[in-house]
């Protein structure tokens, strides 16, 4: 868990959560600094037709938050959440794209389409977050993240409400940072500074 | 996992030597299920993979479902079949004979769901249901009317939704874990191939469902997409689209005025 592999130069914050993970979300988002040069994109596992993700988070900070849009441009210092029921993919000219695909381990949305496409189109800016759940999103997508360059963090097991998905990114990702939520916001927010 | 410059190769191939143009697709949908088919099928390198997209007819074929994506539902989306039946289909009715179009159908399922619509709403036999897709294998698996009795539950769960009273179960006979449809149902369907990227307008509709395939396409070829359904639409005729899919930025919008929220547009007279 080097201190060095923290850098300047990220663009895009992805975080994916299933069970246990809203509560992290909403502590976590709203004490990131207002000047980061981020675009935020989360991605949680929900049933098909719950729909009020977004306004959850727009009521707990003071970033515009919107429901990720087909062929919408990314932009920084924005949240984006992923649709119920639909994979988001980003592309490399940084807009978003939307996918009906067969479930990933029954989810849809799922995280490893997310981080996987993020990687490729923005290579090692990508910061990846992978909170609590219980089942195995998340972490192939996030070797990948790693694997361009980017920065991993996953929660604590430890302190996760369900650990079973931060243990498995664990198990088959060498990743950054293991990390509380407090620790989490501290991480993100020392960016750029 | 597959380059950049590898999907390049293989899309110019498929188009050259067999005339299928995915160059105009989202990309990163398109790598993700080429990457997922490599995986899947266990080719030990691209090469290999291209060597069987070539020579191999069969593959061919299989290489094509794969990477277009063919997940549906019956009675997808509830609320919007709900509009359909109580909004749409009272001015279908006013018509002798309804023509519908369901562009990119897949394996049926929507085709199956508006075949049900129609039939209690009475106006079954006085319509003709054009369902196309570009792959001539999903095709023939919506015309046989034949899927999953696994998804049975929810299918019937979503059919009530949408405000259907019958039991769903009546619709059709279960066999091996399979529901086949009643073949009154399919009477009235007509499948074609027909391709979005490359295919003409052939005939005139009261009704464009086209769900969910259009994000899978990039801006440019939406917008052609668009123009051919709109030239292949009657006056005050109905298109309708997948969930998050819309006509705002399109060309074509200014002619049009969408029902409710749900992501039906009449065209202007």
């Amino acid at each position: 868990m080097a201190q060095s592999s923290i850098r300047n130069n990220y663009q895009l914050l992805v975080i994916g959560g299933s069970a246990g993970s809203l509560e992290v979300l909403i502590n976590v988002l709203p004490h990131l600094r207002n000047d980061l040069a981020l675009a935020i994109v989360v991605v949680m596992h929900r049933k098909p037709g719950e729909s009020f993700l977004t306004d959850i988070i727009a009521s707990k900070t003071s970033w515009p938050v919107k429901e990720a849009e087909e062929k919408e441009a990314i932009q920084q210092g924005h949240i984006y959440i992923a649709p119920a029921d639909y994979h988001l993919l980003l592309e490399k000219d940084r807009t978003f794209s939307l996918d009906f695909s067969e479930k990933i381990h029954f989810s849809r949305p799922a995280i490893d389409a997310t981080f996987e496409t993020a990687s490729e189109a923005y290579g090692g800016a990508v910061i990846g977050v992978l909170l609590s759940g219980a089942n195995a999103d998340g972490a192939s997508g996030l070797g990948l993240v790693k694997k361009a360059g980017g920065l991993t963090i996953v929660q604590d097991p430890s302190e996760a409400a369900v650990p079973y998905m931060p243990e498995q990114a664990i198990q088959q990702v060498t990743v950054d940072y293991i990390a509380t939520t407090t620790m989490i916001i501290d991480i993100i927010n020392r960016i750029g500074q | 996992m597959i380059k950049d410059e590898e999907v390049g190769i293989l899309l110019n191939d498929l188009l050259n030597k067999y005339g299928y143009d995915f160059t105009e697709y989202s990309q990163a949908s398109l790598k993700r299920r080429i990457n997922r088919l490599f995986a899947l099928d266990g080719f030990p390198s691209f090469a290999e993979l291209r060597y069987r997209v070539l020579k191999d007819e069969a593959y061919l074929r299989r290489f094509v479902e794969e990477v277009t994506v063919n997940v549906t539902e019956m009675f997808r989306d509830p609320s919007f079949y709900r509009i359909l039946r109580t909004e749409v289909l009272p001015v279908l009715a006013t018509y002798p004979f309804i023509r519908i179009w369901h562009a990119g159908c897949s394996t049926g399922e929507e085709v199956y769901s508006m075949a049900i619509l129609l039939q209690e709403a009475n106006l079954l036999q006085r319509s003709l249901l054009y369902a196309t897709d570009l792959n001539p294998d999903v095709l023939e698996r919506a015309k046989q009317g034949i899927f999953p009795l696994s998804q049975m539950k929810q299918y019937s769960e979503n059919y009530i939704a949408a405000g259907g009273t019958k039991e769903f179960s009546s619709y059709y006979s279960s066999r091996y874990e399979r529901a086949k449809f009643s073949k009154e149902l399919s009477e009235r369907m007509i499948f074609s191939t027909h391709n979005l990227v490359s295919d003409r307008s052939f005939n005139e509709f009261q009704l464009i469902m086209c769900r969910n395939v259009m994000i899978y396409f990039d801006k440019e070829l939406q917008e052609r997409v668009l123009h051919l359904f709109d030239q292949s639409l009657e006056p005050l005729g109905f298109l309708a689209l997948g969930s998050k899919e819309t006509l705002r930025f399109a060309t074509i919008a200014k002619r049009y005025t969408q029902l409710y929220k749900e992501k039906i547009w009449r065209k202007a007279a």
